[in-house]
């Protein structure tokens, strides 16, 4: 899809919402060197959202929407959770089914999408909750990484789940007392960064919400990774503040203290030796491309 | 968007020509061809132009499904993958589905079972993904053996459900099912279910159309809902998720939503009509005693009408080939001269005999049963049987049926 389908016929212009004319106008399908210093320039792929005032995960996905490299032809894949509360505000295809099933749903479309469009690059990136890709979808979690397919799984981490109430979650810290968990949780948190090495991710990395660059950097490297080598895995600490106990303006805090490098979420990345090459090469290649702007600049000059 | 030309008449790229539907299969020619229903399901898809088949091992269907892999390996199917599950299967038919392309799967038995909650996700979804159900036991313990319960289980899901008998009906219908599914005004995922080894590993003659011949391509386009490949616009689908409102809107909306899939099912019946002739079939309905059934027990049935009439007794006969959309009016029709309606069935509970009981007046008439289970067969002899009995007549005891 380019911007040119997502154009409004003049006859039907005013009766469209003001939300779609500004998609049409100002959005930035197709921009290049699209990332979060768009925010608050252009219009954002995400319209409103229904989650707790202050949660982090609100900043997550303006982030996540911002940085993706090719929105144009990037389909997203959800699950059950406060995920699924904000996808039908996102305007770019997106597909919620069922609990947990997330990365077969994205097998099969990956795969679909690859018959249908050859040639082309369709991206496919699922987003999903702790629960969802850690516990009741966890099978299928693997399953996709062992199978080498060609997308980037997200796992919002809150470290438990969240739009049920705050129940214990295979993420959740030990000794954490949740509901479910009336004597704290008895086992420890689910490593899954390191799991998801050992699956066959080329490009591993946990870190929390706190800085929007961070978060442009490591989609846009997991997404171009999950589209020429295989898998991708980011894990980003998006805490349920109001299930820890915290007021809405101290989510970004309580990410900013959980990063520190002796807390659990300490900046964690693997990246395997050919997504090395590749990342090598989009460096090479963009330094290229800078240079030259420079230079054309230079000699308009 | 969708493409103005028609491809019908040029080739594929395994050199089959794209043909009009009905013409393949009610005009071309056939060559009779001896196999097993395994190899049959391999033969239809090979004609299928299907995009993506998703294949998990279960007995009586695994052959199939392997048998499909090769077809993959020559270069017929576009995708063809090993799920880890028959749950994870059956999103992954979903995520390539919602992707736009034509699916195709095949279950049987616990596999069923385990899959289920894709089931109404992929009609609600409007999915026109294709699953052969090849029916085998669900009970504990643990058995591979044919029996029919799982269908009881699969026809609330908003699925349409058709019934084989024969590997002529499995070859026949797999192509005119995904015609049905993909009509825009359907658009609902079908359950082609048969009864697993009786028609899955035994041998009988089907008459095959021309290989060189291929169904036209699904066209994603024609989808009563929009195509999750950003290739049209990303409407915001709604004001607000309607997933955990409690109000009046987010019940509407779901009440109406479902009530348009079996609203859709419902459409589903003049397609179904067409293009299987008829929701059942029917002979010497004028008779007093009617056998009405469904998947080999209507073969059972055949057997044993023509036992009662080397006896001098006329019985009549009633296939139902589609159990969803339900051909209530039809079997209504059918029965309403019979003074006895017997419902052989491949299962303990006797769902079919419930389905027409609920459909037709004076329902004493239906005597539920003869059944089998857990892998039993269905000697025509205990129908036979049943149906003196019913008559009032002498009938011999027949082994392990106590006196």
């Amino acid at each position: 899809m380019s911007k040119e389908r997502i154009k409004i016929s003049e006859d039907l212009y005013d009766i469209m919402p003001s939300d779609y004319q500004d998609l049409v106008k100002s959005a930035t399908y197709g921009k290049e060197d699209r990332g979060w210093k768009d925010i608050g320039n252009s219009k954002e792929l995400i319209e409103q959202h229904s989650l707790c005032a202050g949660c982090p995960e609100s900043m997550a996905f303006r982030y996540i929407l911002a940085s993706l490299p090719n929105p144009e032809d990037t389909v997203m894949v959800g699950s059950t959770g406060c995920t699924s509360l904000v996808f039908p505000m996102v305007a770019v295809h997106n597909i919620h089914s069922l609990f947990g099933n997330q990365n077969a749903i994205a097998s099969g479309l990956k795969r679909a999408l690859s018959v249908r469009f050859p040639g082309r690059t369709k991206d496919v990136v699922v987003l999903a909750g702790d629960g969802a890709t850690v516990d009741i979808g966890l099978d299928m979690t693997l399953q996709a990484w062992f199978r080498q397919e060609k997308f980037t799984t997200i796992c919002f981490d809150n470290e438990l789940y969240a739009n049920t109430g705050g129940q214990e979650s295979g993420l959740m810290q030990k000794g954490f007392v949740a509901k479910m968990a009336p004597v704290g949780k008895l086992f420890d948190k689910v490593r899954l960064p390191e799991i998801a090495r050992e699956s066959g991710c080329h490009y591993v990395v946990q870190c929390t919400v706190s800085k929007p660059s961070l978060i442009e950097k490591v989609v846009r490297n997991a997404v171009m990774i999950s589209r020429e080598i295989g898998p991708t895995y980011l894990q980003l600490y998006t805490p349920c503040i109001l299930e820890i106990g915290k007021n809405s303006m101290e989510g970004l805090q309580e990410m900013r203290d959980s990063e520190k490098p002796t807390e659990r979420f300490a900046y964690k990345e693997f990246i395997s030796e050919p997504a090395k090459e590749l990342l090598a090469e989009l460096a090479a290649k963009d330094k290229e491309k800078k240079a030259a702007a420079k230079q054309l600049a230079a000699q308009g000059a | 968007m969708a493409d103005t030309h028609s491809v019908i008449g040029t080739k594929n790229k395994k050199g089959q020509t794209f043909t009009d539907t009905w013409e393949m299969l009610n005009e071309a020619p056939r060559t009779p061809s001896f196999f097993t229903g395994s190899e049959v399901i391999k033969e239809a898809l090979r004609r299928a132009s299907c995009d993506v088949m998703i294949a998990y091992p279960i007995t009586p269907q695994s052959e199939a499904a392997a048998l499909i892999g090769e077809l993959f390996a020559e270069g017929y199917i576009g995708d063809y993958f090993r799920g880890e599950s028959e749950f994870a299967v059956m999103s992954q038919c979903a995520g390539a589905a919602f992707g736009g392309a034509r699916v195709f799967t095949t279950t049987a038995g616990p596999g069923t079972m385990r899959a289920m909650e894709n089931f109404p996700m992929w009609a609600g979804a409007r999915l026109p993904i294709q699953m052969i159900v090849t029916c085998r036991g669900i009970n504990s313990p643990l058995s591979i053996q044919p029996d029919t319960l799982e269908i009881a289980y699969l026809l609330n899901t908003g699925m349409l459900v058709w019934h084989a008998e024969t590997a002529q009906d499995f070859f026949d219908w797999i192509l005119k099912g995904y015609m049905v599914s993909e009509e825009p005004d359907v658009h609902l995922p079908l359950a082609l279910c048969c009864d697993g080894f009786f028609v899955t590993h035994t041998k009988d003659v089907v008459n095959l159309t021309p290989a060189d011949m291929c169904l036209p391509p699904y066209d994603p386009y024609r989808s009563p809902v929009p195509c999750m490949d950003m290739e049209c616009p990303p409407v915001r689908m709604m004001r607000d998720p309607f997933v955990m409102k409690s109000n009046y809107i987010s019940y509407a909306t779901h009440a109406s939503w479902q009530q348009e899939v079996w609203a859709a099912v419902e459409r589903s019946r003049k397609h179904t009509i067409r293009w299987i002739n008829g929701l059942i079939e029917t002979e010497n309905i004028d008779a007093e005693v009617l056998i009405v059934s469904s998947g080999t027990a209507v073969s059972q049935g055949r057997e044993a009408i023509r036992l009662l009439e080397d006896e001098g007794i006329s019985c009549g006969l009633v296939k139902i080939k589609s159990l969803r959309p339900w051909p209530g009016e039809e079997i209504r029709e059918a029965t309403k001269n019979a003074k006895h309606i017997i419902v052989p069935e491949f299962n303990v509970t006797g769902w079919l005999a419930k389905e027409i009981k609920a459909s037709i007046p004076n329902s004493d008439r239906v005597n539920a049963g003869p059944h089998v289970c857990g892998g039993m067969t269905m000697p025509p002899e205990i129908i036979v049987s049943e149906i003196k009995t019913l008559l009032g007549m002498r009938t011999m005891s027949l082994a392990g049926r106590g006196s």
